[in-house]
């Protein structure tokens, strides 16, 4: 039964999904748009992410540091992945770094099903986030309102990082021709695994903040992978703003469909990415040369 | 080359090493430990492999949505065998196996509008919508989370005796015989036409375009063959278990089949059902064996990691490779190789060109009517009228930046005028494509190499020379490409005349610089062009190259109309009859080489206006 609070409260569930989303899309964006590598990995990221949380919040009972510590664990996980092994695959074709990283992504999990097994974990929202709180016309639960706000920090941060320091501007002019950049004497090496900590650090920190709102298993990252696919091919790859605008759209669009019929909310969103594929192949912020 | 004369003299080696591995496997494999089950399962799983072999490692297009094949094939065979609608086995497969082929033309159609990442990101997306689409809407067919439990396996009837395909090595032999069949339609795909072009298209997807390939229609065939493959193979899974497993769909079952492809060796055909065995036989080792539990995928994962790290080729590749490495011979495997036919008439050492429909016209056979491109401000050409006529050789000169490869872009429908005409033998190409151009005899060769890379001199020639012999788009998969009338000696002059016959069978990565700048002519000469435009011939070349480079033009031009652009002066004006100097993007002078010489407007734009 379709009501207005019922509805209300859906596309508050499509915001936090979105934003959710939206964070680690752009962490995939920014890898491959400065990179030029496809890193499907990255869903095992934000698996992994959630269960360095739930280590450090198991350890000290404190969700702020679970938080910190386990962005800061991918990050390391990420510049270790860089310079062990996807550095070497920047001149290999496109299919080689897809494979890896593939293959990096299923060790990633198996290792996690190995050391925490296959039952699921659980994170309790910080105390003062716990409970309900009253929007005055529903009830919705504040852990997923402050989900939004965190989330929409987080994407400011990044935002500011991209756009306002030096680093931003050299990685936005990677991602247009980082031969260039090379060329004008920037240690284009050095950047690149920066830029792989933060993309790491991105889908660890959505990991950590998300693992309150579900149950930890070392498969949560597979459908995660795929969405964030579907965000990506609709925004445009390569594009901050598009994989945001992309992945409030497939929130919206997620959750709205799941308060008709669940079972086609999958099948919604496909439909939406091919509609844009036949009308915008670039996606709807991506520049054409970035095919 | 050994493996070539294999090919050559016994052109059933392959199918029959296949048959005998398949018969033999019963007695040799189980002493290895393996079970008759697991075999069986390999076998489905090579089969599934095969298609995506043709598609991964011969087209070059890598996948993540096997699965929704797979699954289709499997749930449309079941459901009409469990619900009695159709009764022989054989044909629920075949219609399984049709309905997955025609899943593969829809998915196509969108995945293959985008390349590379996209792609992969594409198929992975449809391939769980698949598996939403089975799990739930339509769960009142396929029986949602439960599967289809109760699929028959096949009986026939002959000669009078009824024989009913059990379970174990009964259920083998039927599986088997699915496979050979499989792998014999493959062999023959990969040795046509059809699979020397998939190759090209893996190796340069542009250049295959603009040697006249219709590049979007190949791989949308690969496609649709991969879903066939992966659809029967679908059917057989049900058959095996006697139930249709859900799990058929899901993105693991994509995940693995890559990973024993790459495992077992991409570009190779058997590699998926090599990788399949040691994924399977890795998998009961480490569980039961060494009692690893849950790590045996760990396992199998840095196994894979370190294999994409180090042997990218996959265990049959590598094999392959240290064979090659020990005997110093084999260059190439024999699935992987495109063969070149020895000519059986005798040839002309230069080819003219083959148009039938050059000769009635008169006038010029090219001709560019007041184009202009503008690229947002930058106004790259402006206005050129430029007129070819037939049997001229003319060049094209001007300083850097005088919008020479853009008016040449134009002139092959590389890039769309913003606007005026372009008209080639009376008729307007004006907004055609490469490919389309390319058959109308008009083509170019690149400023920078365009070649096949990983394919031999011979090969390069073949792909270009199957074009003009065969169309833009021909569905003739099970041709042997000797049969290809005319394609012999086509090839044989095309390489003579550009002196590399002796070097056919060299891969291209081996040739020197100006070898690979004479293929990169030849490609363009093997599609009998009647225009030929050459950007930039004589680029980089040590002055030896050079010197063989202008004898070779001067050998081509029998017969042809040529445009050549060059920085070269020298050739340019010993080579052209009349010369076009473009400047700032407008014809600046046009005349012959003597005129060009004294012409006061050119000795200004070349040295700066010090003359004048």
């Amino acid at each position: 039964m379709i009501t207005w609070p019922n509805f209300v409260s859906q596309c508050f569930n499509g915001l936090a999904l979105g934003a959710l989303l939206a964070l680690i899309s752009s962490g995939l964006t920014i890898i491959y748009g400065t990179l030029g590598v496809l890193n499907l990995a990255h869903g095992a990221m934000f698996m992994l992410g959630g269960y360095a949380g739930y280590v450090a919040y198991e350890a000290t009972g404190s969700f702020a540091v679970a938080v910190v510590a386990g962005s800061l664990f991918l990050a390391v996980v990420g510049v270790l992945m860089e310079r062990v092994i996807i550095r070497y695959f920047y001149s290999r074709p496109a299919e080689d770094q897809i494979l890896v990283t593939f293959g990096i992504g299923i060790c990633l999990v198996e290792l996690v099903r190995l050391v925490f097994g296959s039952l699921s974990k659980t994170v309790p929202p910080p105390s003062w986030a716990a409970g309900i709180s009253s929007l005055g016309f529903m009830f919705y639960p504040t852990y997923r309102l402050v989900v939004v706000g965190i989330i929409a920090v987080a994407l400011l941060a990044l935002f500011l990082v991209l756009f306002r320091t030096r680093l931003g501007l050299i990685v936005r002019a990677g991602i247009e021709d980082s031969a260039m950049v090379d060329a004008l004497g920037i240690d284009v090496d050095r950047v690149f695994m920066i830029v792989f900590g933060i993309g790491a650090m991105a889908a660890g920190f959505a990991g950590i903040v998300n693992a309150p709102v579900v149950s930890l298993t070392p498969d949560m990252g597979d459908a995660i992978l795929v969405q964030t696919f579907v965000v990506v091919v609709i925004g445009g790859v390569g594009s901050f703003t598009g994989a945001i605008l992309g992945g409030l759209i497939s929130g919206e669009i997620l959750s709205l469909t799941s308060m008709v019929d669940p079972s086609y909310s999958g099948v919604m969103l496909f439909a939406v990415m091919t509609l844009v594929l036949m009308l915008r192949p670039q996606g709807l912020l991506g520049t054409r040369s970035q095919t | 080359m050994i493996g070539r004369l294999m090919i050559g003299r016994r052109p059933l080696l392959v199918e029959g090493l296949t048959a005998l591995g398949l018969v033999a496997a019963p007695f040799v494999l189980p002493p290895l430990g393996f079970a008759p089950d697991t075999v069986n399962q390999a076998v489905v799983w090579g089969l599934f492999g095969i298609g995506f072999d043709l598609l991964f490692g011969y087209t070059g297009l890598l996948s993540f949505g096997q699965s929704a094949f797979y699954g289709t094939g499997g749930f449309v065979a079941a459901y009409l065998l469990t619900k009695a609608i159709v009764s022989s086995v054989i044909l629920g497969l075949v219609i399984g196996m049709i309905a997955a082929a025609a899943a593969g033309y829809l998915v196509g159609l969108i995945a293959l509008r985008r390349t590379g990442i996209y792609f992969a990101m594409i198929t992975v997306a449809i391939a769980e919508t698949f598996f939403f689409l089975e799990n739930s809407p339509l769960s009142a067919w396929t029986g949602g989370e439960n599967g289809i439990p109760g699929v028959p396996a096949p009986s026939f009837d002959l000669f009078g005796i009824h024989y009913r395909v059990g379970t174990g090595w009964s259920m083998y032999g039927f599986l088997a015989i699915c496979y050979f069949i499989g792998i014999v339609i493959a062999l023959r795909i990969v040795r046509s036409p059809v699979g020397a072009i998939l190759r090209a298209i893996r190796e340069n997807p542009s250049r295959a375009a603009a040697v006249g390939h219709n590049v979007h229609g190949y791989k949308l065939t690969a496609f649709i063959i991969a879903a066939a493959y992966a659809g029967l193979a679908g059917g057989l899974l049900g058959v095996l278990q006697a139930f249709m497993p859900p799990e058929a769909f899901t993105f693991d079952t994509s995940g693995q089949l890559v990973m024993q492809t790459v495992i077992g060796g991409s570009g190779t055909l058997f590699g998926p059902l090599f990788g399949a065995l040691v994924w399977l036989s890795l998998r009961d080792f480490l569980q039961a064996a060494l009692n690893l539990g849950a790590a045996w995928k760990l396992a199998l994962g840095l196994i894979f990691v370190l294999l994409v790290c180090f042997l990218r080729r996959g265990l049959i590749g590598g094999a392959r490779d240290a064979i090659g490495f020990f005997t110093g011979r084999w260059q190439t495997g024999t699935a992987d190789t495109i063969a070149t036919p020895a000519p059986t008439a005798p040839m002309a050492t230069v080819g003219p060109s083959r148009r039938p429909d050059e000769t009635p016209f008169s006038g010029p056979v090219i001709e560019a009517r007041g184009i202009t491109k503008s690229f947002g401000g930058l106004v790259a050409n402006r206005d050129i009228n430029f007129s070819v006529n037939q049997g001229e050789l003319r060049g094209v000169i001007g300083p850097n930046g005088a919008g020479k490869s853009t008016f040449f872009k134009m002139l092959t429908c590389e890039l769309p005028p913003t606007s005026g005409r372009i008209v080639f033998h009376g008729r307007d190409i004006t907004g055609m494509d490469i490919t389309a151009v390319c058959h109308l005899g008009l083509t170019k060769s690149y400023q920078i190499n365009q070649l096949f890379n990983r394919l031999t001199v011979g090969e390069n020639v073949v792909i270009a020379a199957l074009a003009e012999r065969r169309g833009r788009f021909s569905l003739d998969f099970l041709r042997r490409i000797e049969r290809v009338p005319g394609l012999a000696t086509q090839v044989e002059s095309t390489l003579s005349l550009v002196g590399l016959a002796a070097r056919r069978d060299v891969p291209v990565a081996e040739l020197a610089y100006g070898e690979k700048r004479r293929l990169e002519i030849g490609l363009a000469l093997a599609s009998s062009p009647s225009l030929l435009l050459l950007d930039e011939p004589l680029a980089g070349m040590s002055p030896r190259e050079r010197a063989e480079t202008v004898s070779l033009l001067k050998n081509i031009r029998r017969g042809r109309t040529l445009v050549v652009v060059d920085h070269d002066m020298d050739a340019i004006f010993e080579l052209a009859e009349r010369i076009t100097v473009l400047h700032e993007g407008a014809v600046l002078a046009e005349g012959t080489p003597a005129e060009i010489q004294r012409n006061s407007l050119v000795q200004e734009a070349y040295l700066g206006g010090v003359a004048a």
